[in-house]
């Protein structure tokens, strides 16, 4: 059985990590599972919907479909790893632009976002459409996580934005 | 959803690579971005014993020109092959193919050489390799071998590829670098797969003769296939509204079509998505 494990180590959230596992052990298992980082969620388990969506050395990814032993020497980047002492502008947009209604898609939507706004701080609404096409929202009709993302995006290129953080708690 | 159990292999050399495929009794496979092959695995549709991590090697990297030829290396991600500035000087039919592929987090890990070695009848980047008339640079036991885009596709999911071959580099003749091209693609709404792409690369705008016609369609066959036909039809003529409806009806009915009871409407897609690709390369400003 030995074959069947390796050894794998990476940066989660600034934080490294090393844990010997089960070479098939999907990256999304391993962060929920083995870190207990739950905010991952896991939605479709088929690649489609990107609720399980991480960075991955600051690209977004499916972490449904990256297998634990691919993130060797790499860096992750969770919802967990988005906030610090204040919601991150993405989660202040969401919040006040009600970019969610049950929850469940949201991790994914923000990290998404993160990675969209990192290649482009100033997205048409189209360019939001379509950069957000690998997730799938069943409550909002993507309506609101447009406007979300759109002020998540104000924020983020304003000056003043630690002084309008939200704190947390 | 968990796979199979199996070994997993990080592959430093390609002679590595080459002598773990000839293992007869347990089956091997290679990883590249896992977007074809880790979702087979989990519906146990495959089971390899063992999978070769090819991520890190070097024969597999890189985007530079070589003599008359593009050389676009096996592991070349989508996002970078959307984003690469001399694929999109040179080569801006691959780029475009690329950019629509799946959605942004697939296209920051798949890579060119899974596209293709998997070879899936409704992947979109065979049609863009059959319009650039690409050759593949493929490594095995014997050394290396070239082969045309053409010749590597001969079933759905089946190409020429020796079970201890390994696609490294993709080549790409600079001969048609200037030329227009256009990948028109319409994607089926749920999967996100074409349910056509068309690949239209021409070499002339407006009012000039056409020298070079490349039409290629996937999606609506059993394989990405070149539109011969209709190619043939424009060479010599006008990108104008006569000659791209004349090319349009003649690719319809010569496409190589499955009959049963969807021809007539994929005939109409054919005709259609190259009507309109044609339209767009004529539309393209200097
Ligand atoms: C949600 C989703 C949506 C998608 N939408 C589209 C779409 O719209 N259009 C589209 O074209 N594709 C789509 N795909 C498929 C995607 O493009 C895959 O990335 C691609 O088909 C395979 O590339 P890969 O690098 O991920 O290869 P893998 O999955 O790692 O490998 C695929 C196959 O190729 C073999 N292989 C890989 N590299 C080599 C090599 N260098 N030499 C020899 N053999 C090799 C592997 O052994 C395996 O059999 C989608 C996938 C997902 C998950």
């Amino acid at each position: 059985m030995g074959e069947l494990q390796t050894t794998v180590t990476m940066t989660v959230n600034g934080e490294r990590v090393t844990r010997t596992i089960e070479s098939r052990v999907l990256l999304v298992h391993f962060l929920r599972e083995e870190l207990g980082l739950t905010g991952t969620h896991v939605g479709c388990d088929t690649s489609q919907c990107g609720a399980c969506t991480v960075l991955l050395d600051g690209e977004a990814v499916k972490s449904c479909t990256v297998l634990a032993v691919q993130a060797m020497g790499k860096a992750v980047t969770t919802i967990e790893g988005l906030e610090t002492d204040r919601l991150h502008p993405i989660q202040e947009g969401f919040w006040a632009k009600h970019g969610l209604q049950c929850g469940f898609c949201t991790p994914g939507a923000m990290m998404a976002t993160t990675y969209l706004l990192s290649q482009n701080p100033n997205p048409t609404e189209e360019q939001i459409r379509v950069g957000l096409d690998g997730i799938v929202c069943r409550c909002t009709g993507y309506e609101t996580i447009v406007r979300a993302v759109q002020h998540a995006a104000q924020l983020m290129n304003s000056s003043t934005q630690t002084e309008r953080s939200t704190e947390v708690g | 959803m968990l796979t199979a159990p199996f070994e997993y292999r990080r592959a430093e050399r390609v002679e590595d690579v080459i002598e773990w495929l000839s293992d007869e009794t347990r089956e091997t496979k290679i990883l590249a971005g896992g977007h074809s092959l880790l979702p087979l695995m989990k519906l146990r549709l495959a089971t390899p014993a063992i999978l070769v991590d090819v991520s890190a090697l070097r024969e597999l990297q890189g985007v530079q020109e070589d003599g008359e030829v593009l050389r676009v290396g096996a592991f070349t991600r989508y996002v970078e092959l959307a984003r690469h500035s001399l694929i999109n000087q040179k080569a801006s039919l691959l780029s475009q193919a690329a950019n629509v592929v799946g959605d942004l987090q697939v296209r920051n890990r798949g890579t060119i050489g899974g596209s293709l070695c998997h070879a899936d009848p409704a992947a979109d980047l065979p049609a863009a390799v059959l319009a650039l008339e690409a050759q593949l640079v493929i490594l095995g036991p014997n050394g290396t071998r070239r082969e045309s885009a053409e010749a590597f596709f001969m079933a759905p999911f089946v190409t020429t590829l020796g079970r201890q071959e390994i696609l490294a580099a993709i080549e790409i003749p600079l001969s048609t670098q200037n030329a227009r091209s256009t990948y028109l693609k319409r994607p089926h709404p749920a999967s996100g797969y074409p349910v056509i792409g068309v690949a239209c690369l021409i070499d002339a705008i407006h009012n000039q003769t056409i020298g070079t016609a490349r039409l290629a369609i996937t999606g609506i066959a059993s394989t990405a296939f070149r539109a011969s036909a209709a190619e043939a039809q424009l060479v010599g003529g006008r990108l104008d509204a006569e000659t791209i409806a004349k090319a349009a009806s003649t690719a319809a009915i010569n496409a190589p079509l499955d009959d049963d009871e969807h021809t007539e409407y994929k005939q109409q897609l054919v005709q259609v998505y190259v009507s309109r690709a044609l339209q767009q390369v004529a539309a393209q400003e200097d």
